[in-house]
C-alpha cells in the first residue's frame, strides 16, 4: 500500500504494465493525469487531433500485438477519440484509451465539456470503466489491459472524473486479476479438431481461408504448415492479408469485392474451407446465403460469438486460433506427411493465376496505380511495413502490393475510415522504429489527418507517405461512374492542396512523381531520408479498380473490368 | 367468357432449415449480472445494435447481493436465439446465461388489470371471472375495478381475452420470471 494521487496511480500502473508510449492531447479535465506524465518513465506524442492519437495507438497495437495507450480529455477531446476507438474495435485491436471527465458532483449537469463517454462508447469498446474513486485506479487499469490484450482483443474506455484523478488514496497494485464474466477460449476442443482432420483429409479440394485473427494471434508459422501439409491453396481475407506470405506457392491473395480474380474464383471450386479466425464479412464473402454452398465449412475463433452470426458452419473449433492451429498440425502429422505437390487441385491455382495475369488488363497509361505498387514492392525490403488509407489506394494495394513477410500489413478493413493510415503508420513506427514504415494513401483519406506530418517530424517517427494522388474521392466517383451513370456529386478535390509545398511546410520532404521513373528516384530518395517524405504520385481520376464484386452479389457474379 | 389460369408449379425451396427451426418458438433466457450501474443499460443496447426483437425483460435482485437476475422471454428461431446467448455471453458483465428448457422450467408473470365496471351485473361478472383464475380484487371504484392476476404469459392472455370486452381501461405486466424446477441451478 502506497499514498498517492489518482492521476500518479495511473501513470504508476501504465509503467507496470511496461507502456513506453502515450499518444494524447491534454485538456481542462485530465490536467492532473498531464502533470503527472511529466515524471513518466514512458514517451508522450502530443498529437494535433484527438482522432490521430486513437490511430497512432492501434497502428501501434496492430505491430507490437500489445495494447496501444492514448490520452484525451472530457467532451470533445473524448469524442475525437471515437472515430480511433471504433476503428480499432471493428478490427479487434487492442488499445486502452484514458479520457478525463468533468468532476464526480457535475456528471449529468451538463457541464462544459461533459459528454457521457461511457455511453458514447459502448458500442464501439470491449468495455468501459469509470472509476468512482481513487484507489480504484490500479485495479481498473490491470483489468483493462487484461481485457483489451485477452481473448479476441479489443479497446477498453477509462473515464476517470477530474476528482478522482486528484484525490489522494492508499493503492495497491495487483499482480494479477479475474474478471468474473469474462473467461475467454484458450485451447480448442480435441473432437472438434478430431472431426476437422477428418473432414480435411477427405477433401479433394480444400482451401484455407486466413483472417484477422491469424494476425492477431500471430499464428503464421502454424497457418504454413497446415497449408503445406494438406496442399491447400491459402487466400486471405482482406484483413487477413499478409497472413500467408504471397510469394508462396500456395498463396493466392485476398478474396472479396476488390479481391484477387484468381481467389474468388478459386474459393467457389473448393470442397471444402478451413476459415481460420476470419468472420465471413459481407465484403469478403459476398452474399452469405449464396457463399460455402455444397462446401464442409471449418470455423476457426477464439470468439464464440462468431460461430453461426453469419454463416453456419459445419466444424466450430473455438479457441486461440495459434493454439488451435497447433495442434492441428500435430494430428495431421500423425496421419500424413504431405500431400501429393503435384495434384490437379494445386495445378489449378496456377492455372487460374496465368489465366488472369493474362486477361486482367492494366488501365493504359504510363503510370497507373498497379504498376505503381509494384514498383514500391520492388524496391521496398520485404520486412518493411505498410499500412492504407480507404478507398481506392487500400484496394488498389490489396491487389497490387504483395505482402512478404507475414504480419506488416494492416489496415482499416473493418470499419474503413479514411485519414487512418498515416497517423497509424506512426504509431507502426513508433513500435518498430528500425524498418522502414509506408502509407499506401489517396489524397482524400490523407487530406483528413495530415497534421499528423507534425507529430511526424517533431518527433522522429518518419514514414513515407505514398500518395496516389487523383485530386477525387476516387472510389466513390468509381462508385459514381459504374451506377449512377457519371453524375459526379462532391468528389472533385480541385487540384488542391499543393501536397510537396504541405509536406515542406512542416519541415518534411515533398517528391512529385509523374512517372515511374520519377516514382522510382523518389521511393529511393524516402528510404534514405531521416524526415517523413511524402510522394505525390500524379495519377489518372478515371483509374477504375478492378476486380469488382457489385454489392448484393455473390463471388460468382465477379466483374473483371 | 371466363378463362382461367392455372398457376405454374411452384419449384420447392432447398430447405436448408426445418420450418420449425425457421418460425421458431417461445424460449426464456436467464442471466445473471454484475449488479451495478450502467450494466442494465450495456445489456438493453446489445438488443438494440443487433435488431433482436425482445418479448419481455424483468430484472431483480437474487439470493447473491452482488448479482441481478434477468429473465429474457422471446420468440425466435433457433439461430437466433443461439446468436443472442452468445453475444450476452461475451459482454463483461455478463456472469451466465443459460437458454431453459419450458418443459422444465418455473415461470410466472403477473398483470394488474384495470377493467370498466360501472354497473353491478359486470362487477359480478370480473369477481367471478378473477375467482376462477384466482387473481385478487386489488381495487374497486365506482366506475372501474383492478385485478392483479399471475401465472403463466397463457393464462394472462386468456384472462385478457374473457374480459376485452367490459373495456380495458389500463393493463401493466411484469414480464417472466423464471427458475429451473428442482435441484437444478
Amino acid at each position: 500500500m502506497v499514498e498517492m494521487i489518482g492521476a500518479k496511480a495511473l501513470i504508476h500502473a501504465l509503467e507496470k504494465e511496461g507502456v513506453d508510449i502515450v499518444f494524447g492531447l491534454p485538456g481542462g479535465a485530465n490536467l492532473p493525469i498531464y502533470d503527472a506524465l511529466v515524471d513518466a518513465n514512458f514517451r508522450h506524442i502530443l498529437v494535433r487531433h484527438e482522432q490521430s492519437a486513437s490511430h497512432m495507438a492501434d497502428g501501434y497495437a496492430r505491430i507490437k500485438r500489445k495494447a496501444g495507450v492514448c490520452f484525451a480529455t472530457s467532451g470533445p477531446g473524448a469524442t475525437n477519440l471515437i472515430t480511433g476507438i471504433a476503428t480499432a474495435h471493428a478490427d479487434s485491436s487492442p488499445m486502452i484509451a484514458v479520457t478525463g471527465q468533468v468532476p464526480l458532483a457535475m456528471i449529468g449537469k451538463d457541464a462544459f465539456q461533459e459528454t457521457d463517454i461511457i455511453g458514447v462508447a459502448n458500442p464501439c469498446t470491449k468495455y468501459a470503466f469509470q472509476p468512482r474513486s481513487a484507489h480504484e485506479i490500479p485495479e481498473t487499469v490491470k483489468k483493462a489491459f487484461y481485457i483489451a490484450e485477452s481473448g479476441r482483443p479489443g479497446p477498453v474506455l477509462i473515464d476517470i472524473p477530474k476528482d478522482v484523478q486528484q484525490s489522494s488514496a492508499d493503492m495497491n497494485f495487483p499482480e494479477l486479476i479475474k474478471v468474473r464474466g469474462y473467461s475467454p477460449v484458450v485451447d480448442a476442443d480435441l473432437s472438434q479438431l478430431g472431426k476437422s482432420v477428418e473432414i480435411l483429409l477427405n477433401a479433394e479440394r480444400p482451401i484455407i481461408m486466413g483472417g484477422g485473427g491469424v494476425i492477431l494471434s500471430g499464428a503464421f508459422s502454424e497457418l504454413q504448415a497446415v497449408a503445406e501439409i494438406l496442399m491447400a491453396p491459402v487466400v486471405t481475407t482482406f484483413k487477413g492479408k499478409g497472413s500467408f506470405p504471397e510469394n508462396h506457392p500456395l498463396a493466392m491473395g485476398p478474396i472479396g469485392m476488390h479481391g484477387h480474380a484468381e481467389a474468388n474464383k478459386m474459393i467457389l471450386e473448393a470442397d471444402c474451407i478451413l476459415a481460420v479466425g476470419a468472420r465471413f464479412s459481407d465484403r469478403s464473402v459476398g452474399r452469405y446465403d449464396e457463399f460455402g454452398r455444397g462446401m464442409s465449412i471449418i470455423h476457426m475463433d477464439v470468439d464464440p460469438a462468431e460461430i453461426g452470426k453469419n454463416k453456419s458452419v459445419d466444424v466450430a473449433v473455438i479457441g486461440d486460433v495459434k493454439s488451435s492451429l497447433r495442434t492441428l498440425v500435430k494430428m495431421l502429422s500423425k496421419v500424413i506427411v504431405k500431400k501429393d505437390q503435384d495434384n490437379p487441385w494445386v495445378r489449378r491455382r496456377k492455372e487460374l493465376i496465368d489465366h488472369y495475369a493474362e486477361t486482367l488488363k492494366d488501365y493504359p497509361r504510363d503510370l497507373t496505380a498497379r504498376k505503381a505498387l509494384k514498383k514500391l514492392r520492388e524496391i521496398l525490403p520485404a520486412n518493411s511495413i505498410a499500412t492504407t488509407e480507404v478507398g481506392q489506394c487500400q484496394m488498389w494495394a490489396s491487389l497490387h502490393f504483395d505482402v512478404i513477410s507475414p504480419g506488416t500489413f494492416f489496415s482499416s478493413t473493418g470499419l474503413g475510415t479514411m485519414g487512418f493510415g498515416f497517423p497509424a503508420s506512426i504509431g507502426a513506427k513508433a513500435a518498430r522504429p528500425v524498418v522502414p514504415v509506408v502509407d499506401i494513401a489517396g489524397d482524400g483519406s490523407f487530406n483528413m489527418t495530415e497534421n499528423s506530418l507534425a507529430v511526424s517530424v517533431l518527433d522522429n517517427l518518419p514514414v513515407i507517405v505514398f500518395l496516389m494522388n487523383n485530386y477525387m474521392l476516387g472510389m466513390v466517383a468509381q462508385w459514381q461512374r459504374t451506377f449512377y451513370n457519371r453524375r459526379y456529386s462532391g468528389v472533385h478535390q480541385r487540384n488542391c492542396p499543393d501536397y510537396v509545398k504541405i509536406a515542406q511546410a512542416y519541415g518534411a520532404q515533398g517528391i512529385k512523381a509523374q512517372s515511374l521513373s520519377e516514382l522510382e528516384k523518389a521511393i529511393r530518395s524516402a528510404l534514405k531520408m531521416e524526415v517523413a517524405t511524402v510522394i505525390d504520385i500524379i495519377i489518372d481520376p478515371e483509374e477504375d479498380v478492378y476486380p469488382f464484386v457489385i454489392p448484393g452479389t455473390g463471388l460468382k457474379d465477379m466483374v473483371t473490368g | 367468357m371466363v378463362t382461367t389460369t392455372l398457376p405454374s408449379t411452384p419449384t420447392a425451396p432447398t430447405p436448408t432449415t426445418t420450418l420449425a427451426e425457421k418460425i421458431g418458438g417461445w424460449h426464456i433466457l436467464s442471466a445473471l449480472l454484475e449488479n451495478k450501474p450502467g450494466v442494465l443499460f450495456r445489456v438493453t443496447n446489445l438488443f438494440r445494435a443487433r435488431n433482436f426483437n425482445i418479448e419481455s425483460i424483468t430484472v431483480g435482485s437474487t439470493e447473491q447481493p452482488d448479482l441481478s437476475r434477468m429473465t429474457i422471454t422471446l420468440n425466435s428461431d433457433e439461430r437466433t436465439l443461439d446468436q443472442l446467448a452468445k453475444q450476452l455471453r461475451k459482454l463483461i458483465d455478463v456472469v451466465e446465461v443459460k437458454v431453459l428448457d419450458t418443459d422444465k422450467t418455473v415461470y410466472r408473470e403477473l398483470a394488474l388489470i384495470k377493467m370498466n365496471a360501472g354497473d353491478p351485473t359486470t362487477r359480478m361478472e370480473i369477481t367471478n371471472f378473477a375467482s376462477i383464475f384466482r387473481a385478487n380484487i386489488l381495487d374497486i371504484g365506482k366506475e372501474t375495478i383492478t385485478v392483479e392476476l399471475t401465472g403463466t404469459p397463457d393464462k394472462i392472455e386468456a384472462f385478457k381475452n374473457l374480459v376485452d370486452h367490459f373495456g380495458i381501461t389500463q393493463l401493466a405486466r411484469t414480464g417472466v420470471s423464471a427458475l429451473p424446477r428442482g435441484a437444478e441451478l
